[in-house]
């Protein structure tokens, strides 16, 4: 009685679609060693009072920090008499400032929804389980797409006039540039290190960048009506 | 007898060991049971990498963002001792911290300051386990449970924006929440179910109080807890892959020259 087979035997080289895979190394190719143990040490006490040290140490810093700073408290709340601006809390000032260019729909809703879903589906992106460089594989093609897709949001936010959006855009453009035009085997470590990097991490850290140029442009400077301020000229 | 040896009778006795399931001793066994026999710390491994216990490889960005949570619940459990959820009284309040509460003007200051620090915390955790790469499998869901854990924190910081019940508060929460009626189509229903009304008003105070000390923090705590124990279940914190050496033009030197 035979007992039924749990595997298949065959010959494939995507690791998508056959994770567990037998490898044989032939005498041409070297087994590459990956070092599985390494030091540890025990959660208690090592880690824990770490842990414990740092949270004390940032415990000191607020404490001393809040006897010399007051939070902010104004008047009681008028529902007849609104402040010009009214701004939100800090963290919400980037969509603020988009809201002052596109309309609510799109910057209050659209947009923080496609973000947390964008940040949800990071992790189960195909691209991100390749972490590949962006350009190494299929490079014209890739160049093309990516040279479309700037020059369309570039154009769009001019469009909209959302010129403080432009800078960080053309940064990680530039970036990307560089990338496309780095091989693994470039003499530079900047350009290697550029061309290593995945889709993803463009995408991140043009994300990143747009966070904080929209949220310091409107903490700092939107005054009246939403109007450009110096921060310095008040 | 010194402090060790009480320290020692103290650990041995009865009582301490119907507490402390895992016993006494030094020993490497006791230190991994001190972990894993305990409810709250069996959410950790019982050993860590040793490189990751270093400072460049994480910032400790989680356990100070954690660390600012902790203030934030003493804090904001001895501010709600002084705290009444209601039009005009929630300003009075504030004014009663101010002036007659002793270290009342403290005690806000520091739940203040550290509930904006830990969205900025939680942003730089994000970031930077983005960029270690420590989101990829098999950690994907705790990479979402972050995620969830960033609004919630988020939606913390924004219902505390409106309790002291002043200018800044209000039109704060105005602005934002304004934003919901946008929403196509069932906009204005869940704009008058957040604030209960059509604008902020009294019943907008109570559901803010309600949600930021009893909803919200539950479910922090709640998720705080699967993102602990997710770490330990996915293995522990991610070790960065060094990445393979690229072939530096080194390649082109040939051997042959060293011999020669």
């Amino acid at each position: 009685m035979s007992t039924p087979k749990d595997f298949a035997a065959g010959i494939d080289s995507d690791q998508r679609r056959s994770p567990t895979r037998v490898v044989f190394v032939t005498r041409r190719t070297s087994a590459q060693v990956k070092v599985s143990r390494e030091d540890q040490v025990q959660t208690f006490p090592e880690v824990l009072f770490r842990a414990a040290l740092a949270i004390e140490l940032l415990a000191i810093l607020l404490v001393v920090f809040s006897l010399f700073f007051n939070a902010p408290l104004e008047g009681i709340a008028d529902p007849t008499h609104t402040p010009n601006p009214a701004k939100a809390p800090w963290y919400f000032l980037g969509l603020q400032e988009l809201l002052h260019y596109f309309p609510p729909v799109v910057a209050g809703v659209l947009v923080p929804t496609l973000l947390i879903v964008s940040l949800i589906v990071i992790p189960y992106f195909n691209i991100n389980i390749e972490a590949s460089g962006m350009f190494l594989k299929d490079r014209a093609r890739r160049k093309q797409i990516f040279y479309i897709a700037t020059a369309g949001m570039l154009i769009f936010l001019l469009l909209f006039h959302v010129y403080v959006a432009v800078a960080p855009t053309v940064i990680v453009a530039l970036g990307m540039v560089v990338a496309a035009h780095s091989t693994p085997e470039s003499p530079s470590q900047l350009r290697r290190y550029l061309a290593s990097k995945p889709l993803s991490y463009w995408i991140m850290t043009w994300f990143l960048l747009e966070l904080i140029v929209l949220t310091a442009v409107g903490t700092f400077f939107r005054g009246p009506g939403w109007s450009w301020v110096w921060p310095w000229r008040s | 007898m010194n402090a060790e040896q009480t320290i020692e009778k103290v650990r041995g006795s009865r009582i301490w060991r119907s507490v402390f399931r895992s016993g006494t001793g030094n020993s490497t066994l006791h230190r991994a049971l001190a972990i894993q026999q305990n409810i709250f710390l069996h959410l950790f491994a019982t050993k860590v990498r040793k490189r990751m216990v270093r400072f460049s490889a994480t910032w400790y960005l989680g356990t100070l963002t954690l660390g600012t949570f902790l203030i934030l619940v003493i804090t904001g459990i001895l501010l709600m001792l002084y705290y009444h959820p209601s039009v005009p009284q929630a300003y009075a309040d504030m004014k009663d911290l101010q002036f007659v509460v002793s270290s009342g003007l403290f005690l806000r200051n520091l739940h203040r300051w550290s509930a904006q620090l830990m969205v900025f915390l939680v942003f730089a955790h994000m970031f930077k386990v983005f960029y270690r790469g420590a989101y990829r499998t098999p950690r994907e869901f705790n990479w979402v449970v972050g995620i969830v854990l960033l609004l919630i924190t988020l939606l913390l910081s924004y219902t505390g924006y409106l309790l002291p019940w002043d200018q800044l508060a209000f039109w704060a929460i105005t602005v934002g929440s304004n934003l919901s009626s946008a929403v196509p189509l069932v906009g204005n229903k869940i704009h008058f179910l957040l604030l209960g009304g059509n604008q902020v008003n009294a019943n907008a105070l109570l559901r803010f109080y309600v949600l930021h000390c009893v909803v919200l923090p539950i479910m922090a705590v709640l998720f705080i807890a699967v993102h602990f124990w997710r770490i330990r279940k996915d293995g522990g914190l991610y070790v960065q892959q060094s990445e393979p050496k690229a072939q530096a033009p080194s390649d082109s030197i040939e051997p042959a020259q060293e011999v020669k």
